[in-house]
């Protein structure tokens, strides 16, 4: 530690400062440091490793209060051979890319556009009603659309479409899909949508004034102006996005509980909470749930190194001005 | 300009207010559900029952309105999980603004041996899909319920615990938001309080973070709003009514009741709903702000 701060530039430029005043800098910043690491290191380095050396045992409500039982990568092996493993992967995807496809990018960006060419006042008040899912409370967002998918009589779909002839229906029940992806995209929208209209915001004027000058079309404009010039914020949205879906499943345990019927909707973040901590029969498969859910935290992990390295943002962090008085 | 236009002819004209119109149409379809699922809400808590969106009387013909959904408000127990939802979010407020305001202070202003490696821990934190963990932190609070005096405060099972969790794992956010707003201060009246020979802590208290009560006050009401509404930690880590929030309230109440009474339930919800409209329509422009700053991705 001593050779660190020995060798920092700022020190060595403000020449003999004893090396005791320099450990009780680091020990002054760390006490206001300390309430943090200790957060973050009980709640997510331990948690991190707990994971993982319970996924390695066959931990489950039946034999709690026995000593752990080691069984090596049994879990993993068991998870791949489930008869509805190719089930529930075949639903993660369909889940992380029709939602980010239709909703958290597609729609967002489409959003986005339509709000920033319209009145400002008028397109500020749109992208605060698209600000609304996000911020209503999960329970009472879900049951609006529980009664909107609703059985006849009740449904307010049905009644919606009574006029156009369509029977009506359960729609929760017969089209589970459509209203996983529709419950979930609407909150995932507006991410997305507030990213981009800052990033359509910053581009220059003059560029799209001169085109304008020279006869492009808005399409043209669109196409050949905003979209190259925002194409980072797009890459970070997709890929921050695909990270969060891939681990979210608070809307589908709401929606459906992976139902109806079996593993309909389940993804993968789903199986392993449901496994580990919310079983029907009262039989908690914490070892087998965490090696389902380890794999997500080492994608997790992965992921997030990445898009520090791809986005820069350690060029985002600066030297502070002084150091130490 | 008006006039030049007017010499093109009126099919121009037409296709000008086709062109001009056609986004508002675009974003009001877009938004529909969202207005008919808060209409439905509204309406459902007035009346005895709803078919779509229409309320219906007890003869089973349009209208009937009632106020007897919000009976619930004379049971002790509602009362009880509201306390327990706003303890969630005041825990948030003033845990992740004390502790992500102390370290970013230090992040801001300090150099140590560490900073860096802390400061892309927490950006890959901020990254890292923190619900992830929550089997294992089922464990943790297991743990830190078999210890003496915290154990009945922050253990499993504990309003307590589960605002702790929520604290924690809102932290990464937090200190990344926190130092963004000190960088953003001026260091002059600091450094002068530094030689005038404050310590740093009363510099922090005295002189930066009044400096920043509008950083403070934008997460203050994220934060007041994620743990009002939070569902997921309090649903996993709490075992019946006692320590519920209204948000597990109301989801025992849709899924224990049978048939369940979609209205009453409907005016819990539009009960929930209070804080969250007030903070909507009175500070609009700092939602959208750290909703984009801020947000986890949600989805």
């Amino acid at each position: 530690m001593a050779e660190t701060i020995a060798g920092d530039e700022a020190v060595a430029g403000q020449g003999q400062i004893s090396r005791w005043a320099q450990i009780r800098a680091t020990l002054g910043a760390w006490g206001f440091m300390s309430p943090a690491a200790v957060l973050v290191t009980v709640f997510f380095f331990i948690p991190v490793i707990i994971l993982f050396v319970i996924s390695l045992t066959d931990l489950s409500s039946s034999n709690f209060s026995d000593p752990l039982t080691f069984i090596g990568l049994d879990n993993y092996a068991k998870l791949f051979r489930d008869r509805f493993f190719p089930k529930i992967l075949g639903n993660t995807i369909r889940y992380v890319v029709l939602t980010l496809g239709f909703f958290n990018v597609g729609l967002a960006l489409v959003l986005a556009l339509l709000t920033t060419h319209i009145n400002r006042r008028a397109g500020f008040f749109f992208r605060l009603v698209w600000l609304l899912p996000r911020i209503t409370p999960s329970v009472v967002y879900v049951l609006m659309w529980r009664r909107i998918a609703h059985q006849p009589p009740f449904g307010i779909l049905n009644q919606l479409l009574a006029p156009f002839g369509v029977a009506p229906r359960y729609w929760l029940v017969k089209q589970p899909w459509l209203f996983v992806i529709l419950v979930n995209g609407f909150v995932g929208a507006s991410f997305g949508m507030i990213i981009f209209t800052s990033a359509i915001e910053a581009i220059p004027r003059d560029y799209i004034i001169a085109a304008k000058v020279d006869g492009a079309s808005t399409w043209q404009i669109i196409r050949d102006i905003t979209l190259p010039m925002i194409k980072w914020p797009l890459l970070f949205v997709t890929t921050y996005q695909t990270l969060s879906l891939l681990t979210s499943f608070q809307y589908i345990l709401l929606l459906t509980e992976g139902g109806p019927g079996l593993y309909t909707t389940e993804v993968w973040a789903l199986t392993a909470y449901k496994r580990a901590l919310k079983t029907y029969f009262g039989h908690n498969q914490w070892g087998y749930g965490a090696a389902w859910g380890f794999i997500l935290v080492i994608i997790g992990i992965a992921l997030s190194v990445i898009y520090l390295r791809v986005f820069r943002f350690n060029e985002l962090v600066q030297e502070p001005k002084i150091d130490v008085l | 300009m008006a006039t030049t236009t007017r010499d093109i002819g009126p099919l121009y004209n037409l296709r000008r207010f086709l062109g001009r119109s056609l986004p508002y149409v675009l974003l009001i379809i877009s938004i529909l559900p969202i207005v008919i699922g808060y209409a439905w809400l509204i309406i459902a808590t007035f009346s005895y029952r709803t078919e779509g969106l229409f309320p219906i009387d007890a003869n089973g013909n349009i209208g009937g309105w009632t106020l007897r959904n919000w009976a619930f408000l004379r049971d002790p127990k509602i009362w009880h999980v509201t306390l327990n939802s706003l303890g969630i979010a005041l825990g948030m407020v003033v845990g992740v603004g004390f502790v992500s305001s102390l370290a970013a202070y230090a992040l801001s202003r300090m150099n140590f041996a560490g900073r860096k490696a802390f400061l892309s821990l927490t950006l890959i934190l901020h990254a890292f899909p923190s619900v992830t963990l929550l089997i294992a932190i089922f464990f943790v609070l297991n743990f830190i319920s078999g210890i003496p005096v915290l154990g009945p405060r922050f253990g499993y099972n504990t309003v307590g615990g589960v605002a702790l969790v929520m604290v924690s794992l809102e932290l990464p956010l937090g200190v990344w938001l926190m130092k963004g707003f000190f960088d953003n201060i001026s260091w002059d009246m600091e450094r002068a309080a530094l030689i005038d020979g404050a310590s740093r802590f009363r510099v922090w208290w005295e002189i930066i973070l009044p400096q920043i009560k509008p950083g403070l006050a934008a997460l203050a009401i994220f934060n007041f709003l994620s743990g009002w509404s939070a569902f997921l930690i309090p649903f996993t880590f709490t075992v019946g009514t006692k320590v519920a929030n209204l948000p597990v309230y109301l989801r025992q109440l849709i899924s224990d009741t049978a048939p369940t009474n979609w209205n009453q339930i409907a005016a819990v919800g539009l009960f929930q709903l209070i804080p969250v409209m007030i903070f909507f329509i009175f500070t609009q422009e700092m939602l959208l702000n750290i909703y984009s700053g801020g947000a986890k991705g949600g989805v």
